[in-house]
């Protein structure tokens, strides 16, 4: 594949995609992986939201 | 009727009164003119090109600046929670004080500007055109601002957030406004062009500005 | 209850099932048993999207008889534009739900919305910058459509900037909706004023792509890569979504904890 006489502009264009949408799913994925830790333990130790044992309201 | 009044008069005398800052605008815009020259050099010919922009950008800074304070003080002594809770419809509360704001913080901007002119050695003519573009488009500026004051004064945040916020809407209005002048002094376009625009972008702002002012303070708690 | 329980097995099972299922916001409870099953199938069809658009892009999407090889930078470019446009349009709705219904849901949408809808624009502002310099000379020319993605971005940090400035995620949430939809009634007019600049300043001299004199071949690969940019902002809007309420739970069970501890 000849990319011509501008392919670092054409190759630097593509890592840059990489690095910016790589960067969002690492962080999407870090942070849920956070959240689910935090909230794992809260809950082993113990603690529920007030609501826990009344069902979910029908509707807005 | 008689409470906008009452709420125009008071903010009026508040703005020229000791502690007002009526004049700390007028005082900012002078010095951001006048350090304009030992930026770009002392040569007249570029000064006298640049010299409308350069009016337009201080105003537009001076008449924001100003602004974040315009419902935080009201908020701090109570007199907000009056407006809110008055018979009187908050929008043209809002618009009341906002007429009060240009009245004692944007006109003196557009009467010192063909002063100010004079440093750039803009001609009789086109400072008479500066003075008319940012007559209209002064107002645009503060009805647009008022959104950002309102939004600093419902999270009790003020500083650089107003600016920030709000700046990059008042865009349309510097390009006309500058555009509007450049026309005036030799542009292909006839003054009239973006001028209207000018004057349309005020009485867009004049609708939105107030709305959403008033949808951030009633949101605010 | 039994579309919850059995959409929420295979993430919590045993008695964190019965915590996950029922809490006192409705709604992002029901969001998350519908989001948890779907979201692997979307990053899969993001992923596969995503391998048939780039490999078009690279290796079939013929060059262009006046640019040569960059045409492919704008397999990246036209694509991160869309969605930047696409993330305001979507937070503008999401700020209709905050201020018309308070919708808890809304609120997490317009937050989560902002930061991608800011990355997607970035990389629309950098891949322009880096097709620019081949074809213009220069890294950046204030040209009316560059212009007009450097105010969105601005607009964006703006967003971004409220939402940090305020503790109180509902009180930001509305703030932020006020913002976005002004911002939404700004854009088009900001639109209008930069290309009226522009034509005032720059007689026609940049290359423009006109829409419909782009060629099936380059057309194709560049629907399928937009497509699957497409599906990636959805794939991580929902998922930043998610994040977003189980980081309030905890928040809300950290108070709780620390409510206990004082008593």
């Amino acid at each position: 594949m000849d990319l011509g006489p501008h392919a670092a502009f054409i190759v630097t264009a593509y890592a840059a995609a990489l690095v910016v949408l790589g960067g969002l799913i690492a962080w999407v994925a870090f942070d849920y992986r956070a959240q689910t830790h935090k909230l794992a333990e809260l809950e082993a130790l113990g603690i529920k939201r007030r609501s826990s044992d009344r069902p979910a309201p029908a509707s807005p | 009727m008689n409470a906008l009044a009452a709420i125009f008069l008071r903010d009026v005398r508040l703005a020229i009164r000791v502690g007002g800052g009526a004049w700390m605008g007028v005082l900012f815009f002078l010095i951001v003119v006048a350090l304009v020259p030992f930026a770009v050099g002392p040569d007249s010919g570029l000064l006298q090109r640049i010299g409308p922009a350069i009016l337009w950008l201080g105003a537009l800074l001076a008449s924001l600046l100003t602004l974040d304070q315009l419902f935080a003080d009201d908020r701090e002594d109570g007199s907000l929670d009056l407006i809110l809770i008055g018979r009187t419809p908050l929008q043209l509360a809002i618009v009341a004080k906002a007429l009060a704001h240009w009245l004692t913080a944007g006109l003196p901007l557009v009467i010192a500007a063909p002063l100010l002119g004079i440093f750039f050695n803009i001609d009789l003519s086109s400072m008479g055109a500066v003075a008319l573009t940012l007559l209209v488009g002064t107002p645009a500026l503060t009805f647009l601002g008022l959104i950002g004051a309102a939004l600093a004064a419902a999270l009790r945040r003020g500083g650089l957030l107003v600016p920030v916020l709000i700046l990059p809407l008042t865009i349309p209005v510097l390009i006309f406004g500058v555009a509007a002048t450049h026309a005036a002094l030799a542009g292909p376009v006839p003054f009239g062009t973006p001028f209207t625009i000018l004057c349309a972008l005020s009485l867009m702002s004049l609708v939105v500005g107030p709305v959403a002012a008033a949808a951030a303070l009633k949101n605010a708690d | 209850m039994t579309m919850k329980d059995t959409a929420l097995r295979p993430e919590a099972p045993g008695p964190k099932k019965r915590s996950m299922a029922i809490t006192n916001l409705a709604n992002p409870s029901r969001f998350l048993a519908l989001v948890n099953p779907i979201l692997p199938w979307l990053a899969a069809a993001t992923a596969l999207t995503f391998a048939l658009g780039i490999n078009q892009a690279i290796f079939v999407a013929p060059d262009d008889y006046q640019q040569g090889a960059t045409v492919k930078i704008m397999f990246l470019h036209v694509p991160s534009a869309w969605l930047g446009m696409f993330c305001w349009g979507l937070m503008s709705i999401a700020a209709l739900g905050t201020l018309i219904w308070r919708h808890p849901l809304a609120d997490v949408a317009g937050k989560t919305a902002a930061p991608i809808g800011t990355a997607f624009t970035f990389l629309c502002l950098v891949t322009g910058s880096l097709w620019g310099r081949p074809m213009w000379g220069t890294y950046w020319v204030w040209d009316a459509r560059l212009t007009s993605v450097l105010i969105l971005f601005l607009l964006y940090l703006g967003v971004i900037a409220l939402w940090r400035t305020v503790e109180d995620p509902s009180r930001a949430a509305r703030a932020a909706a006020i913002l976005t939809l002004v911002g939404a009634i700004n854009i088009p007019i900001i639109k209008f004023s930069v290309d009226w600049w522009n034509t005032l300043h720059q007689p026609a001299s940049v290359f423009r792509l006109g829409g419909p004199s782009i060629h099936p071949a380059i057309l194709v690969p560049l629907a399928v890569v937009a497509l699957a940019f497409t599906l990636l902002f959805l794939t991580l809007h929902l998922a930043a979504m998610r994040n977003e309420i189980l980081r309030r739970r905890v928040r809300t069970l950290q108070l709780m904890q620390a409510q206990k501890a004082g008593e």
